[in-house]
């Protein structure tokens, strides 16, 4: 028939094409399955192997208890290291959160021309400085006079945060579209009443996601608190004014030391931050997805 | 031809005595000071230019807009017709680079002059846009409240809001559709009930002049009737200034029409004539416009 052969059903002239096309199609579909399958797979293969390894040394001690005195012995756990890290970044989170938004909704809302290109040069050599570097930075202005303490660790954690949320916000505010910000401005609303009210909470999923990201990115940072924070695994210190453990410090310390028993709690360390960071972007989701935009 | 006698005298009645050059010294209701009136006012366009950076969009614009009456603003696209509406609120210098000369007078006070705020300005003249924009992260509600909330905080009693919402969404002929899902999201209606929330949200904050740009060109014809109606109820009160495509719309809502064009291309936009609607559409004094409300051109 002639209609099918125009549809490529039949054996007209564009029919040897079409079939290509279609294999073409079917062979890039199969290729783009299996490499997701891949990552799929390395990502529950670290997983797994994380949670294998570090359920061995996980109980209710692990998450009570400081490390034994000797690093050999068995038993004792990273009580300290958990407060260290949610006391840390807790700070670091405080810090980062009004500097990373007020400079997004600055470079979204006021900035223009040079003084926007320079601020988003400064926010992109922030995010490619290795925290090592942070670490080095801020021991050399703050540790160097008041001491090594968790005070000094959040604030290396901060400056890692800042440039992080500073991109996702701005991003999530470029996507709110630019009547809402007409309608509320011809209602006679103030230009800050209207970044408040309207631009932020329209934007607001996108940025709680991208806030949770850099929260996570700061648990897991190990590099800037070796020159800040710099680890105490004597006893448990609630007081940031003092140096502080965390678990990411703790993981690092055990798993380099080379006994077995250390090497066992670093696995469950591991473990136990993957948890948390795991928890926390769940709930992130959870409360993005209550208060997303529907439209 | 000047721009002043391009003016044609209007035949509707002026309530105010006409408000104009040299009234702004002795004038009772200064910009600054908002009453919430929501009475009608007039509004003068003299010598207006307007446009972006070096471009001049808008030309020479002399327009008077009378109160309680519908003045629609027609001509082909790209005349400047919406840059002409958004001077009208001091929308359009909100926008990069944007300058506006000449006057503009609501009730005799120029609301471009020196110690005007146009946060204010934009109380007393509302703005109705194109596309539907309710905000996304509000209720049905809390849209039609917001311009009070965000301009007055929360001072007033819930009772307060609830009798201003339910005004306002009577008055855009809304109330019958959602009284019963006030609190679902504003986003969730249709196009035309969308329209008419952003309507009722502009009522709330009770203006006194309404702009309308194009807000029924994203509507289908039975919404666009619905908003037409409105249109109708709400002369009785307010001022209106509506920018159509829809000449038939023109000739429907309104009881003045403007018409503007571009007479020579690269020219900036102009108001070519100015007059009782019935008058403009049926014996136009220039010929372009002759052209264009009979269809020859545009």
């Amino acid at each position: 028939m002639a209609t099918l052969d125009s549809l490529g059903g039949g054996s007209g002239s564009l029919a040897p094409q079409l079939r290509r096309r279609h294999r073409r199609n079917r062979g890039m579909t199969y290729l783009l399955t299996l490499l997701m399958a891949g990552i799929g797979a390395l990502l529950i293969w670290i997983l797994s192997y994380v949670a294998i390894k570090g359920v061995k040394a996980i109980n209710w001690g692990f998450i009570t208890d400081t490390p034994p005195g000797n690093p050999d012995a068995a038993g004792g756990g990273f009580y300290n290291g958990i407060i260290g890290t949610f006391e840390i970044v807790g700070i670091a989170t405080l810090i980062a959160l009004p500097l990373g938004i007020g400079c997004a909704v600055y470079l979204n809302q006021y900035a223009t021309g040079r003084i926007a290109g320079v601020l988003r040069l400064v926010t992109d050599v922030m995010l490619g400085i290795p925290t090592i570097v942070t670490g080095a930075f801020v021991y050399a202005l703050w540790v160097v006079e008041f001491g090594f303490s968790g005070f000094a660790g959040a604030l290396a954690l901060a400056l890692v945060m800042v440039p992080l949320i500073v991109r996702a916000t701005e991003e999530m505010l470029r996507l709110v579209p630019g009547d809402l910000k007409e309608a509320s401005l011809a209602l006679g609303v103030t230009q800050s009443r209207t970044i408040v009210s309207v631009l932020l909470p329209t934007a607001r999923a996108g940025i709680i996601t991208g806030v949770m990201l850099a929260v996570a990115r700061a648990m897991g940072e190990t590099a800037p608190l070796l020159l800040t924070a710099l680890g105490n695994d004597l006893f448990v210190e609630t007081n940031p004014g003092q140096r502080m453990s965390t678990l990411s410090l703790q993981i690092f310390g055990s798993a380099t030391g080379g006994f077995v028993n250390a090497q066992n709690r670093a696995w469950a360390g591991a473990l136990l931050l993957i948890a948390i960071v795991l928890t926390l972007t769940i709930m992130a989701r959870l409360i993005a997805r209550k208060s997303a935009v529907r439209r | 031809m000047t721009p002043q006698e391009r003016l044609t005298v209007l035949d509707v009645p002026s309530e105010s005595s006409t408000a104009q050059n040299g009234a702004s010294a002795e004038s009772p209701a200064p910009v600054a000071d908002h009453t919430r009136s929501g009475a009608a006012r007039r509004m003068d366009v003299i010598d207006l230019n307007a446009g972006f950076g070096s471009r001049t969009i808008i030309a020479n614009i002399n327009l008077k807009v009378e109160p309680k009456t519908v003045t629609a603003l027609i001509g082909p696209s790209g005349c400047g017709k919406s840059t002409l509406l958004r001077c009208l609120n001091a929308m359009h210098s909100t926008a990069k680079g944007a300058f506006a000369n000449g006057e503009i007078l609501l009730d005799g006070v120029d609301i471009n002059a020196k110690g005007v705020d146009p946060v204010l300005v934009r109380r007393r003249v509302g703005m109705v846009f194109q596309r539907p924009n309710p905000f996304p992260t509000m209720s049905i509600y809390d849209n039609v409240a917001a311009g009070l909330r965000l301009t007055s905080g929360n001072r007033h009693g819930r009772h307060y809001f609830d009798e201003v919402v339910e005004r306002a969404l009577r008055q855009a002929d809304l109330w019958a559709e959602v009284k019963d899902r006030l609190h679902n999201m504003g986003g969730a209606l249709s196009g035309g009930q969308q329209q008419r929330l952003c309507i009722a949200r502009t009522l709330a904050v009770e203006p006194e002049v309404i702009l309308m740009d194009e807000p029924c060109s994203a509507l289908d014809p039975i919404s666009t009737a619905k908003i037409e109606e409105s249109i109708h109820a709400l002369r009785e009160q307010y001022t209106i200034v509506i920018v159509t495509h829809n000449m038939q719309q023109a000739a429907r809502v309104s009881q003045t029409t403007a018409f503007m064009t571009i007479l020579e291309a690269g020219q900036p936009g102009s108001l070519v004539e100015t007059g009782p609607t019935s008058s403009i559409f049926d014996a136009p004094t220039n010929e372009v416009t002759g052209d264009y409300v009979s269809g020859r051109f545009g």
